[in-house]
């Protein structure tokens, strides 16, 4: 915390243009600049206890331009997407949405080695990418293996439980305009790796 | 009445009982479920925490293509509004949809480099034309709780029931959801009409822990473990939930949150749509009955064996004034009841 | 074109007067230039001499305009300053001075229309002689008015017996002057007889308010009307008729002694949702407190069993003077007043809207006003602060802050009073009980004489605080050591972490809101309600007690939420307003006014219904409308609504408008339009 103090001063510029970025970078608006930090949803969350900085913590932090320390939090990855803090909000901010931004940000800004959560989503969304569908095995399996491989045992016999009753299949379900959805998300990545070249923060 | 249905990924496998219960019970009921052709993956809560744009592409090409195929030629699918209807079972299938359309009408710069990038599928999407509902939702406002009463054969007399919403289909709130954000009581009102009896369960919108059993284990077990001691603090049977990944959880991680902890819950989780197809005097076997972890044999006896009349309700309100001491606040059911 | 009109007006002299307002309007137009071109451009138009000016609304300023009126025979003066809203009167007032009819004058702004939103300094010059040439066009369309006057009548009506209300007419009263004191309830007194201690000074809330609810319930002066809400209101400023209901009361208030045998002997006992906040019970015939202002009793009908089933009569047969009369009607009174105050207050919030705090399901989440009876000595509890049972003590007690209030799903203002009602309880539960008192606050708001130095007191008693807003109050116990009771779940901002708190009772300290039929009242009365409902003042700053309706003021918590000195201080406030009108014995009015030409009224009736303040009258018999001069306020809604055109409005006629149109397209700039103007 000590080097915080340290850098307020000479950062001002800077610090403004962090909140605006995470702003704008939420989908719908997201008043981010309302925040009376009111603590509503640190409080709401069910994660709260897990977070090293509560989400009214991190608004706080961002508006004091604390970039490093902000992308660093484990506290996006614990949101579990209850939207608690969202509708209790007194200002409408839109908690759980800027939650997401941050997951963004932190994966585009490599803060996440130590995270967990990135990997999953990653590996989840690989198998969207390529079938149109998800696949609970498949994920779970190559999720687990590369996390904790020790777990697997347990995740072991409740994958057991789930093939008894035909709730896990073997095979993934491929859709039929697979060609079609893959060009539509190359195109949206092609946009995307555009904006992150010209700053074109809204689209992040 | 005819809807679009985007049953999602979990209701293919995992969550078939769901998949399953739904149809029969829209055959009882009389409305017709058209499915989307060739629907893909909603993203869950996964594509938007790695990327926003394919995230929105993702969903949007789901949205392009129900406003093709129920919008554009309007074949009985439309809201009065003229909105093509599209029912989701899944609760974050139904935010995910919900909130693209609403951010994409919000949102002009996002609505317009999402088509770009559907362009590239020759799709297209004009926010606002596709009208996402959950199933519970348009259960209860369009068929309503008289017509439901009305097939019901066979009434869950005694059956004690937690109604478990989750987070998703009632929060955020983002216009035609259930009644409240925190104490919504549709479901309730539902699994009343069925006949059986509703224990209070005040975490009723509390998280089950969504992904977090992947993630981070001890923060889900956690969440599980508060909602199975709530609803056994309130004795309920089974606890009846409305969305895929709530019955993932606090059913198939019902052993592993009993061994961290020391606990034994045994508290099967059911889908609406199963208690109404019983309700309905449909066979178990053709609801999805066996497909759940913790099972549900108990509470299936109970009903069987709990004669017709015999629904001595017992206090679902266990909090409420007694007789001494100072009189407790006027709430709106109490009216009802009075009325 | 211009000719014609130059022959037309030829007599007239007109002075321009262009107000530099320091920099205000001279850092963006170039006054200097404004007046050399009125000087030559305008000359043909009557401008017979311009002058720029520092500060026309100085004296020396307007010396300057009534110089040139005495010495330079003007017959019409425009200003070009700021808004009319300011300084109209101000230069009506010195033409009036010069002896020139103040309705000669013409006010234009050229500073909140012109230098105050724009840059270009060369375009807000241009655009300021458009403005200026608009005015001269249309003062030569003035016609020399007379101000209305009417007759003040000396009674005074008083909506509402609460503290606010009952402080206006004790003032009046004072002063010598009828009043007739409407209340709704069975009794006067307001949410402030339902106290036990006020802050911060802790007085007893009973033995300031009794003495003042004695005085008006004995003065000679006021005609006390409980049980009565007004259902009509006709008339205007100084003339109003207002039609009473008196509800039933069932009592013979000429018979009855106040002895309460009546209350002690009916069988029907009923939650007292008003007085009570519904933690304690009255009888179908009640006074809602001992010290009810006036003693006597009013039957309940809704709830009596007489009134329901027929048979009872219980409280006749013991009453020992005969006084119940279940024969009695209501009745309508009609009263003339010249003045009227609305004093009706608040309604707390219903914190049911907030299902995550548990009020209504969890028994020991207690509202603040159902606290105020638990610590009121003639409360349920005999003033013990004790749980829903009756009986137990709390050990641990939590108070929350801004229930309802600061927040965008419910009401998004602060409601002023509920930290220091908040501080207020946290001391009586230590004095009391000696528990644990924890205050959950997102903000401490003591900003008012003494009470910072109570929030230092309780701090110093030990209450702990939180500085977080409360997220939800639960019976779910998670950890050991919440069995049983009520957790209190908050993010402790200060420390950063979420923590769960364990307690026995949870008071939520509910906002004010305007009362749940204010909209209504506000249309019977004429004024005008904000998006939450409350009575909008005329002006928020300076006219704080008045309305936009001549002759209805308002005072109190009806305005917005506010504590007891100052509703107190807004009640006086009112008095004095309406007794100036009084001891005036007549109002002069505006005279901008519309009229109808009943030559061209075709009877149709349109202008009727849509006039806002109800002045058109229609004669049925001459099938024709007419304004109400007194009634009016000129706003012009009747002028353009009516399609046979045959309504026009003093000071805006068709012909002014229409010049002044001309005017402002710069028809005059060398007969024709010069260039194009950008108006941002
Ligand atoms: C829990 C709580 C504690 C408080 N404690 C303090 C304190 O310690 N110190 C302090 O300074 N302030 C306190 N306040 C604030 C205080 O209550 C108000 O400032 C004060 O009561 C306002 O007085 P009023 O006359 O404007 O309104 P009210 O007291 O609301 O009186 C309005 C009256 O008008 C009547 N009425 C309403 N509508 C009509 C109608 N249409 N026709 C006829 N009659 C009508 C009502 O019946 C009522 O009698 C507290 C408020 C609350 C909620
Ligand atoms: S609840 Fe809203 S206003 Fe309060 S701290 Fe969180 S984001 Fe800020
Ligand atoms: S949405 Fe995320 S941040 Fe908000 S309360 Fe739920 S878990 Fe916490
Ligand atoms: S008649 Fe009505 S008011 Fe009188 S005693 Fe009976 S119930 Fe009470
Ligand atoms: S006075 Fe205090 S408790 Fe009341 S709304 Fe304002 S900040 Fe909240």
């Amino acid at each position: 915390m000590e080097e915080i103090t340290v850098s307020i001063p000479d950062t001002v510029k800077p610090k403004l243009r962090f909140l605006e970025e995470v702003s704008a970078a939420t989908p719908g608006v997201s008043r981010l600049e309302m925040c009376i930090q009111c603590g509503t949803c640190g409080g709401s969350c069910p994660s709260g206890a897990d977070m090293d900085h509560t989400p009214r913590a991190l608004f706080a932090m961002i508006r004091a331009g604390m970039r490093d320390d902000v992308l660093q939090s484990n506290a996006p990855w614990y949101c579990v997407s209850c939207y608690y803090c969202m509708v209790r909000c007194p200002q409408e901010v839109h908690v759980t949405d800027l939650m997401y931004t941050l997951k963004r940000m932190a994966i585009r800004e490599g803060y996440t080695d130590h995270e967990a959560a990135p990997d999953f989503s990653q590996t989840f969304i690989g198998y969207v990418e390529q079938y149109g569908r998800s696949f609970e095995l498949g994920l779970a399996t190559r999720f687990h293996l590369a996390h904790s491989p020790l777990r697997k045992v347990g995740i072991g016999t409740l994958a057991l439980d789930m093939f008894a009753r035909d709730r896990l299949s073997f095979v993934p379900t491929r859709i039929k305009g697979m060609d079609g959805l893959h060009a539509i998300l190359e195109k949206a990545k092609a946009i995307t790796r555009d904006a992150e070249l010209t700053g074109g923060t809204q689209l992040l | 009445m005819k809807y679009g249905y985007y049953p999602g990924c979990s209701l293919e496998r995992n969550a078939a009982a769901y998949d399953i219960s739904t149809r029969a019970v829209a055959r009882t009921l009389g409305f017709e479920l058209d499915e989307l052709d060739d629907w893909n993956c909603c993203g869950a809560t996964e594509y938007i925490a790695i990327n926003k744009l394919a995230a929105y592409s993702l969903i949007g090409r789901n949205l392009a293509l129900a406003q093709q195929q129920f919008h554009a030629n309007g074949n009985g699918h439309l809201a009065a509004d003229g909105r093509a209807q599209l029912i989701a079972p899944c609760s974050a299938c139904f935010l995910n949809l919900r909130k693209a359309d609403r951010y994409l009408q919000e949102d002009a710069k996002l609505r317009d480099t999402t088509n770009e990038a559907l362009a590239a599928g020759g799709l297209h999407y004009d926010p606002g034309t596709v009208f996402v509902r959950h199933l519970l939702e348009m259960i209860v406002n369009d068929v309503g709780y008289d017509e439901v009463k009305r097939h019901v054969t066979k009434p869950l007399n005694g059956l004690r029931v937690a109604s478990y919403y989750g987070c998703l289909l009632v929060r955020p709130r983002l216009g035609g959801e259930l009644s409240d954000a925190e104490y919504p009581t549709e479901l309730e009102s539902l699994t009343k009409t069925l006949g059986a009896e509703v224990v209070d369960f005040p975490l009723k919108t509390h998280c089950c822990g969504g992904h977090m059993t992947q993630i981070s284990a001890e923060v889900a077990y956690e969440l599980i473990r508060r909602l199975l001691q709530n609803a056994t603090e309130y004795r309920a049977d089974v606890i009846v939930t409305i969305c895929p990944m709530c019955q993932l959880n606090l059913d198939a991680y019902q052993t592993r949150v009993n061994q961290h902890f020391g606990t034994n819950f045994n508290l099967p989780i059911l889908y609406f749509t199963q208690l109404m197809g019983l309700a309905f005097g449909l066979e178990p076997k053709t609801l999805g009955f066996g497909k759940e972890i913790v099972s549900a044999e108990n509470a299936l006896i109970k009903i069987q064996r709990s004669p017709e009349s015999a629904a001595a309700p017992a206090p679902s309100r266990p909090r409420k004034k007694k007789e001494e001491g100072l009189p407790m606040p006027r709430m709106p059911e109490d009216e009802e009841v009075t009325a | 074109m211009s000719d014609e009109l130059n022959l037309e007006n030829a007599e007239e002299r007109i002075g321009v007067y262009i107000c530099h307002c320091g920099t205000n309007i001279a850092g963006t137009v170039d006054v200097a230039e404004v007046r050399e071109w009125a000087e030559k451009r305008l000359k043909s138009r009557g401008v017979v001499l311009a002058r720029d000016y520092k500060f026309m609304c100085s004296s020396l300023g307007q010396e300057l305009i009534e110089k040139d009126i005495t010495e330079n025979r003007l017959t019409r003066v425009v200003v070009a300053a700021c808004s009319p809203h300011l300084h109209e009167n101000t230069f009506r007032t010195a033409c009036k001075r010069a002896g020139l009819n103040p309705y000669l004058c013409e006010l234009v702004s050229i500073r909140e229309q012109v230098s105050w939103v724009h840059t270009d300094k060369h375009a807000a010059t241009d655009k300021a002689k458009a403005v200026l040439s608009g005015g001269v066009e249309r003062v030569r369309h003035h016609q020399p008015l007379e101000p209305l006057r009417v007759p003040i009548h000396p009674a005074t009506l008083v909506v509402g017996g609460g503290i606010a209300g009952i402080q206006t007419a004790l003032e009046i009263a004072d002063a010598g002057r009828r009043v007739y004191l409407v209340e709704r309830e069975p009794s006067i007194g307001g949410h402030m007889s339902q106290f036990d201690k006020t802050f911060p000074t802790l007085d007893c809330s009973a033995c300031i308010l009794t003495p003042k609810m004695v005085s008006a319930g004995m003065h000679p002066n006021i005609t006390l009307m409980t049980w009565s809400e007004v259902t009509k209101v006709d008339g205007y400023v100084g003339n109003f008729a207002v039609t009473i209901k008196q509800k039933a009361r069932c009592v013979k208030t000429d018979l009855c002694t106040g002895c309460g045998i009546c209350q002690e002997k009916c069988p029907k006992k009923v939650i007292d949702e008003v007085y009570e906040a519904g933690l304690g019970y009255r009888k179908a015939v009640y006074t809602p407190f001992p010290q009810a202002v006036p003693k006597f009793p009013v039957i309940d009908k809704p709830n009596c069993t007489y009134f329901q089933k027929g048979t009872c009569k219980a409280c006749e047969k013991f009453c020992p003077t005969n006084a119940i009369d279940f024969n009695q009607q209501d009745e309508l009174i009609t009263v003339e007043v010249g003045n009227i105050v609305l004093a009706t207050g608040y309604d707390l919030f219903d914190a049911r809207r907030i299902p995550h705090y548990g009020y209504g399901r969890l028994a020991n989440v207690f509202t603040s006003l159902e606290f105020e009876r638990l610590t009121n000595a003639a409360g349920p509890t005999n003033g013990n602060i004790v749980l829903r049972d009756g009986k137990t003590t709390p050990k641990v007690v939590g108070i929350v802050h801004c229930v309802g209030s600061r927040d965008r799903n419910y009401n998004n203002y602060c409601s002023a009073i509920c930290c220091m009602q908040s501080l207020k309880f946290a001391h009586l539960v230590k004095e009391r009980t000696g528990a644990t008192v924890y205050n959950f606050y997102i903000d401490m708001r003591t900003a008012a004489k003494a009470y910072d130095e109570f929030y230092q007191r309780v701090l110093e008693e030990g209450t702990l605080f939180v500085r977080g807003r409360v997220a939800e109050v639960t019976d779910a116990a998670r950890l050991p050591g919440e069995e049983g009771k009520l957790i209190i779940q908050v993010e402790d901002t200060l420390a950063g972490k979420q923590r769960r708190i364990p307690v026995d009772m949870v008071v939520l300290s509910a906002g004010l809101q305007s009362r749940h039929d204010s909209k209504e009242v506000a249309k019977l009365f004429g004024i005008s309600c904000s998006a939450d409902a409350w009575f909008i003042e005329k002006h928020p700053k300076l006219d704080p007690v008045s309305t936009m309706t001549d002759g209805v003021f308002i005072a109190g918590c009806c305005t917005g939420p506010k504590d007891i000195p100052n509703s107190v201080s807004q009640g006086a406030a009112a008095a004095a307003r309406v007794l100036t009108y009084i001891d005036r014995g007549e109002i002069t009015l505006e005279p901008v006014r519309a009229s109808i030409n009943e030559m061209k009224c075709s009877g149709c009736r349109i202008c009727n219904n849509l006039c806002p303040f109800n002045a058109i009258l229609f004669h049925a018999d001459r099938m024709v409308s007419e304004v109400n001069a007194a009634l009016c306020q000129g706003c012009g809604t009747c002028v353009a609504a009516c399609p046979a055109g045959a309504i026009s409005g003093t000071g805006f006629s068709n012909e002014q408008i229409m010049s002044q149109i001309e005017g402002l397209l710069l028809l005059n700039l060398n007969g024709a339009r010069e260039k194009e103007l950008a108006y941002a």
